[in-house]
């Protein structure tokens, strides 16, 4: 009972980054624990699955071949059985959505403590994560003293693990209960085409909640004019239907990597800056100077917009409305 | 047809706040209805408003200063409110999901709703566990992190047929089985502010209080197995370039930084 179980992500026949960053993170609470390092796989192609995880650190691969894409009963009932099997201190998730949509379901199956979405996890005879609250004001350190524990852990937060690994690969005999599965996943949907590809954009002028009110949307149209930029947001702007889903940055929108970044009245929660961190220049104006955006920023306007982007579209010759 | 929302109360820090232990200090807290409940409400109301006899129950675990938030919630359309609270409750520091799994779990065996609305996370604590945690207590199907459903089919074919919001822009197609808990994102739809008429009917809906020895549960149901043990605020590593100075001076050091960097022209 000192082994760690990481379950693997992947979508349409590629695996996600954050299997490689589950590994790392498992092998260090492995090394931890002073147990193995088992990574699990269910689904899809597992075979090429398999050769891929097996990085350095990684003790052994199972995997499940049933079914081709995601489905949350067939992992909730392959994670039960394989638990059984391997009888894990960890069993260590991905706070994806996908990992939303089985990781709860089965540490409360397993009656498992479950902390989720940590940023940080160690082991030193009990559990202790860092995890934010607060739309990322404040960090908490979380102790949990009895394991075994379901842990999913916030993807870009550990290095992918690289190298390969000599693991035992073997597959896992496990048929699941297809009464039990009444779910099916009937296909997928690209939502963020349209006419514009800001991922194309080599300067983006982003907006977030600090532009207010649909009204002043306006304003930085003016501005995007005068700089021949290409006009971009972040989640809640096209929440509330002022720009259509293909304008919007960040984890569940597009991810961007702009010669230039212009944030405007965004704050940078770390959706967003998921979608944003590779772009060449990022600069951000808001009115908070703690808000997060300027952890990442190059340059740094603490300013109210709605006084610096008139200035700023006069500066290149524009008229702000 | 009966849906039950669960809404929570959740806090909102002001820009300037203090750590006291492990806990922000009241005094810079703003209570207000977790956004993505919002969301579930109105999917609720909307769901009522195409059916025939749909009833939308809202579920709440919070102490009495909640039932302004849940006065919120049925000035907007929701039929009538459950609030439960318990010394037990007020006691706790914090509720993990297990917890609030197990209390919620109790209200859907005395309601047997048909579909549990839930938000994806708590803006506060942000677990995003709570709606799939109870699918599982109380044997439901589930879909995480819907951001489109088919109101017809809920209704009329007792399937939810519903999108989920994966990362990237693509979404997943999916349909599951009723009874279902489905976790609600922001988006979804557009939650309507709740007008003076529904205000003043709010007022008359029944919120019943309920204990957990009211749901069958002892006081261990608030036990929490994980414990916050110390809180701070992350340290800043902005190496950022501050412009300074007026609003126009500021512009005008801007304006000077995109013409270097090349993407703006003279």
């Amino acid at each position: 009972m000192s082994d760690v179980l990481a379950v693997a992500e992947h979508r349409r026949g590629e695996l996600r980054d954050v299997s490689f960053e589950l590994v790392t993170a498992g092998r260090d609470l492995a090394d931890a624990t002073g147990g193995d390092l088992h990574v699990a796989v269910v689904s899809g192609d597992t075979d090429e699955f398999a050769e891929k995880l097996n990085r350095e650190g990684v003790d052994a691969v199972h995997t499940v071949s049933y079914g081709e894409e995601f489905n949350h009963d067939v992992y909730v009932q392959a994670a039960e059985a394989l638990f059984a099997d391997v009888d894990p201190e960890f069993l260590l998730l991905p706070n994806s959505v996908n990992g939303l949509d089985y990781a709860p379901a089965i540490a409360n199956k397993l009656g498992l403590p479950y902390v989720s979405d940590a940023v940080d996890v160690e082991f030193d005879g009990g559990l202790t994560a860092t995890r934010e609250m607060y739309g990322s004001k404040v960090e908490t350190t979380i102790e949990v003293a009895e394991g075994p524990y379901a842990v999913s852990i916030r993807g870009g937060e550990w290095p992918a693990a690289e190298g390969v690994g000599d693991a035992d690969v073997s597959e896992f005999d496990f048929t699941p209960d297809e009464d039990a599965i009444r779910s099916n996943v009937t296909g997928f949907e690209e939502v963020a085409g349209g006419d514009v590809d800001i991922s194309e954009a080599e300067f983006l002028v982003s907006i977030g909640r600090g532009i207010e009110e649909e009204e002043n949307l306006p304003l930085i149209e003016a501005l995007v004019d005068a700089t021949g930029a290409t006009l971009s947001s972040s989640r809640p702007i096209v929440d509330n239907g002022w720009l259509p889903k293909n304008r919007q940055v960040g984890q569940s929108g597009k991810t961007v990597t702009p010669k230039v970044y212009l944030a405007i009245g965004i704050s940078g929660a770390v959706q967003h800056v998921a979608g944003m961190k590779g772009a060449e220049t990022i600069i951000a104006v808001n009115t908070d100077p703690d808000a997060p955006i300027f952890d990442i920023a190059d340059y740094g306007v603490v300013g109210d917009l709605f006084d610096v982007v008139p200035a700023l579209i006069e500066e290149f010759g524009g008229e702000a409305p | 047809m009966k849906v039950l929302v669960t809404v929570k109360e959740v806090a909102e820090v002001e820009e300037d706040f203090e750590i006291s232990g492990t806990e922000i200090d009241e005094t810079y807290l703003d209570y207000d209805l977790n956004e993505w409940d919002d969301y579930a409400v109105e999917e609720g109301v909307q769901l009522q408003e195409a059916g025939d006899d749909v009833e939308v129950v809202t579920v709440t675990i919070g102490p009495e200063r909640s039932e302004e938030t849940i006065r919120m919630a049925l000035a907007k359309g929701a039929d009538r409110a459950i609030r439960v609270w318990d010394d037990a409750l007020e006691d706790a520091d914090l509720l993990d999901v297990e917890a609030k799994a197990k209390i919620l779990a109790g209200v859907v065996e005395e309601e047997d709703p048909d579909l549990v609305l839930s938000g994806v996370q708590a803006a506060d604590d942000a677990f995003g566990g709570t709606g799939v945690a109870l699918a599982d207590e109380v044997g439901f199907e589930w879909a995480a992190v819907v951001n489109q459903l088919d109101s017809e089919k809920v209704l009329s074919e007792n399937v939810a047929s519903v999108h989920r919001e994966l990362e990237g822009g693509v979404e997943e197609l999916t349909d599951v089985d009723l009874p279902a808990v489905l976790t609600i994102q922001t988006g979804i739809n557009e939650p309507r502010y709740a007008s003076l008429r529904g205000i003043r009917q709010a007022q008359s809906k029944e919120i019943a209080p309920m204990t957990l020895d009211d749901l069958g549960l002892d006081e261990s149901a608030a036990d929490s197995a994980l414990d916050i043990t110390d809180m701070y605020e992350p340290e800043t590593e902005s190496d950022a370039q501050y412009l300074e100075g007026s609003a126009d001076e500021q512009a005008s050091q801007l304006a000077d930084v995109l013409t270097d960097l090349g993407v703006v022209g003279e």
